[in-house]
């Protein structure tokens, strides 16, 4: 019998249709899979499920009977969970206290703890949740904190539990004892939506899949007779292969950091060194330093010690314009905040990096807008940046299309060293693939590229080497051939790799 | 059930409709001051006819709203400059009269040049004056993140206190008994009047053709592209190679001077000496001024004259009608708010959920 029943549910935001009148039903003890890409209105049904926002048309059903619109109160009196992308813990309160947050009566004289710590170990023995209920949040690793939310969207006894996205911070150790719970879950009777963008997760967890594409269902699967490419297929649209590194032999050194430390523990004497035509992936969680390694190649940051080398020498001091100027290409972790002005036009954002310079300006003082939108015209055709021209504001520009500008800005220079940090967070397939295919160009011209992600598959797919940041600290590198998942998974969650003694010779060492 | 409302960001806003949204600001602020015009019994149309009138009726009411729209364009202009790198320069008041300081002080017997390179050199150490008076702000706020609205705002008073002592020892004219009041500046030195029996002056061709320079470096040069990426998002400006702390103390050395040079305006120009009421507030005004222009300088030109025209016309209103004066500070106050949101809604549009 159908828990939930969503029934032709469309709903509009200005002339975006953002669900197109979806109808899908959730078994008892099932585990749902909505993939789709973004923009695909997966976060937009759930909201519209969870009473966030009212459909124009249709309306949800929890086992048969219609559930009140636009009104969460009601979803949760209903049964219904959700474990929110974006966590919703009070940083400064116990475990405890944010799960009966809200939970208990404004009348009562004063707050049962005792009964809700019972539920809540009893809920953590039953499905494998386990934390704390005294510990603060602030104390808690990321994986624990999503068992927090989880633990406080069942509390009110949940029978349909909903979770977006709820493996993006997650190492895949996390996300396999996530996983678990879930399965746990099904087997005691409860049904679990699951949303998700990433096939491999959706395929080993969920029962069934169900994909999104443009605000409509374009097809429905059991996760059995599914593979990944038929699903990718489905969910873009068209066929997409990524592209995948062809090994290719290391040429000179074009960065070398030795001992490189920044602000006590934000960066601990990290070793690292990138060839051209290799590519060195740094993988971990996210907030274990990427951003500070990033920033101290990039020139935003100065290391209190150790020194960084480009290209053999390098300049005396890293900023911003010497390291561009010395033949480095930057691609930033926050594309809208970081890696261009919004307010300013898409010529504007292209001359960024050497507006000073000809084409951009003459003399270093006056602009010369005609040849600089010139410029602009070619990197925009040159790489198929969607605009209405160089004079387009570029806060308008979708993410994907803003990508795009950056690349062009920092490839069509040419540069000896590519710093790509998330170079792919939140695109959809069809940028992921433009973005890989022209960091493997630069590659084979003879770019050294230090790739910093928190996506496994992205990361398999593209280094020749990786290596693990955790706590400020990198580890030793290892060929991509050298190593598994499971195995950086752990490395990300800060334990060492043993020593390689199964390695060949040369497999590993300090990069 | 709540219903949300949300801004939606227009794709493309016309030409027309981004001219068209300052006017439309006015118009409706006059109607909502109508109200108050009616609630004292006097006749709106009367009293805007007036207002008017008094603005821009006579030969001479034409000279005098232009001569008090000179040192507000270029208030304005420093506002206008500072805010773009958002940098918030509130201290255009004091920076004024370190200007007419500086020209004080050069101007008064100091050097006798002839007027060609006297007037010059005015302006220059009252450029240089105003610029003088926003390093302390800037450094602190370079330095050690101090926020400068409120360095700038308080160092007004400072410097207002400190002008006064001037005016009460060091500066005092001997010539005169007791008056707080410096020595006038040398004839070489005052600005030459641009119409006879008015108190229209050289400044005014000053401050356009500041609005002009202005408006030449923000569109056409490095400088101007820097400000700009400053104020928009430096975090990105910073990422992109442009140095921050020096683009900010460029733009404000740019705005103290533009401030510094109202005060030459007012000093050689319409008083020709220096007192302590050099200035009923175009500092703060110049505030406003930017505002309505939405810190573009040629716009300037116009909301100055707007501002301008409002003052003098009100008070030449007052003495005909049964209305007190104020109404040009609520008039001003209105047509502020009422343009910042009409230019609001020519960028978004209003969706309700």
């Amino acid at each position: 019998m159908a828990v939930l029943e969503i029934v032709g549910v469309t709903k509009r935001f200005g002339s975006l249709l953002a669900n197109d009148g979806i109808t899908l039903s959730l078994a008892e003890g099932e585990i749902l899979a909505l993939l789709g890409e973004n923009g695909a209105g997966k976060t937009t049904l759930m909201n519209i499920l969870f009473g966030h926002y009212t459909a124009d048309e249709g309306h949800i059903k929890v086992r048969g009977e219609i559930l009140p619109p636009g009104s969460p109160d009601a979803a949760i009196a209903a049964g219904i969970g959700m474990v929110h992308q974006h966590f919703t813990l009070a940083d400064n309160l116990s475990v405890l206290e944010n799960v009966i947050l809200g939970r208990e009566s404004l009348w009562s004289w004063r707050q049962d703890k005792a009964r809700g710590r019972d539920h809540i170990l009893s809920m953590a023995r039953d499905f494998g949740l386990e934390v704390n209920p005294d510990a603060l949040i602030s104390d808690l690793s990321i994986g624990e904190r999503q068992r927090v939310e989880i633990l406080k969207a069942l509390y009110g006894d949940a029978q349909v539990l909903i979770l977006d996205e709820p493996t993006a911070v997650l190492t895949p150790q996390e996300t396999e004892s996530l996983f678990e719970t879930l399965r746990r879950l099904v087997d005691q009777g409860r049904s679990v939506v699951i949303i998700s963008h990433k096939l491999h997760e959706i395929l080993s967890v969920s029962d069934r899949v169900v994909v999104l594409r443009r605000g409509a269902i374009v097809g429905t699967v059991k996760t059995a007779d599914a593979d990944r490419d038929s699903l990718a297929e489905l969910m873009v649209g068209r066929a997409v292969v990524r592209p995948k590194a062809e090994p290719m032999a290391p040429g000179e050194e074009v960065l070398r950091l030795h001992k490189v430390s920044l602000g006590g523990a934000k960066l601990d004497a990290v070793e690292l060194t990138v060839r051209a035509h290799e590519i060195i992936g740094i993988a971990g969680v996210a907030g274990n330093g990427q951003a500070d390694l990033a920033n101290v190649i990039s020139g935003l940051a100065r290391p209190t010690s150790g020194h960084i080398t480009l290209f053999g020498e390098g300049p005396a001091q890293l900023t911003p314009e010497s390291v561009v100027a010395a033949g480095v290409g930057r691609i930033p972790e926050d594309r809208n905040a970081v890696g261009v002005i919004g307010a300013m036009t898409v010529w504007e954002n292209l001359s960024s990096e050497d507006i000073r310079r000809p084409p951009a300006s003459r003399g270093g003082i006056f602009l010369d807008k005609p040849a600089a939108r010139a410029r602009a015209a070619e990197l925009i055709e040159a790489y198929d940046v969607r605009c209405k021209g160089p004079d387009a504001e570029t806060g308008l520009l979708s993410g994907g299309n803003i990508q795009k500008l950056i690349l062009a800005r920092a490839l069509s220079r040419e540069p000896k060293l590519i710093l790509a940090n998330q170079p792919v967070r939140g695109l959809d397939e069809g940028a992921i693939a433009y973005v890989h295919e022209r960091l493997l160009a630069a590659r084979r011209r003879g770019a050294g590229i230090l790739l910093i992600t928190e996506d496994l598959d992205e990361l398999m797919a593209l280094a020749d080497r990786v290596a693990v940041m955790y706590r400020g600290r990198l580890s030793a590198s290892y060929a991509v051939s050298e190593v598994t998942v499971p195995e950086l998974g752990l490395m990300m969650a800060g334990q060492n790799r043993e020593a390689g003694e199964n390695s060949k010779d040369g497999a590993r060492h300090a990069v | 059930m709540a219903r949300a409302m949300r801004f939606e960001p227009r794709e493309r806003v016309s030409v027309l409709a981004a001219a068209a949204a300052p006017l439309a600001g006015v118009a409706v602020a006059l109607l909502l001051c109508s109200v108050l015009i009616l609630w004292t019994g006097e006749s709106v149309l009367e009293a805007y006819w007036l207002l008017l009138k008094g603005a821009f009726g006579t030969k001479f009411a034409i000279t005098e709203t232009l001569s008090r729209a000179t040192p507000l364009i270029l208030t304005g202009l420093a506002a206008a400059v500072a805010f773009r790198a958002k940098f918030w320069n509130i201290g255009a008041e004091g920076q004024l009269y370190c200007g007419a300081l500086a020209a004080t002080w050069v101007g008064t017997g100091l050097l006798i040049l002839p007027p060609v390179l006297m007037i010059p050199l005015l302006f220059l150490a009252g450029a240089l004056g105003g610029g003088a008076a926003l390093l302390v702000p800037v450094i602190l706020k370079n330095r050690l993140k101090v926020d400068e609205v409120v360095t700038t705002l308080l160092l007004n008073f400072i410097i207002l206190l400190f002008v006064s002592y001037l005016l009460e020892g060091p500066l005092k004219d001997p010539m005169l008994m007791g008056w707080p009041q410096a020595a006038p500046i040398i004839d070489e030195g005052v600005l030459p009047r641009l119409v006879e029996r008015s108190r229209l002056h050289l400044g005014l061709v000053v401050a356009v053709g500041a609005a002009l320079m202005v408006w030449l470096v923000m569109t056409f040069t490095v400088w101007g592209y820097e400000i700009r990426a400053v104020g928009h998002n430096a975090a990105a400006a910073a990422f992109s190679g442009i140095k921050i702390n020096r683009t900010i103390i460029r733009t404000a050395l740019l705005s103290g001077g533009l401030a510094g040079m109202a005060g030459v305006t007012e000093v050689a120009g319409l008083k020709g000496y220096l007192t302590l009421d050099l200035s009923p507030g175009f500092g703060y005004a110049g505030i406003a001024v930017a505002m309505l222009a939405q810190l573009h300088p040629i716009g300037v030109l116009a909301s100055a004259l707007f501002l301008s025209a409002i003052y003098v016309g009100a008070d030449s209103m007052s003495r005909g009608v049964n209305i007190p004066t104020y109404i040009a500070d609520v008039l001003v106050a209105t047509s502020m708010l009422a343009v910042v949101l009409s230019v609001m809604l020519t960028r978004f549009r209003i969706r309700f959920n």
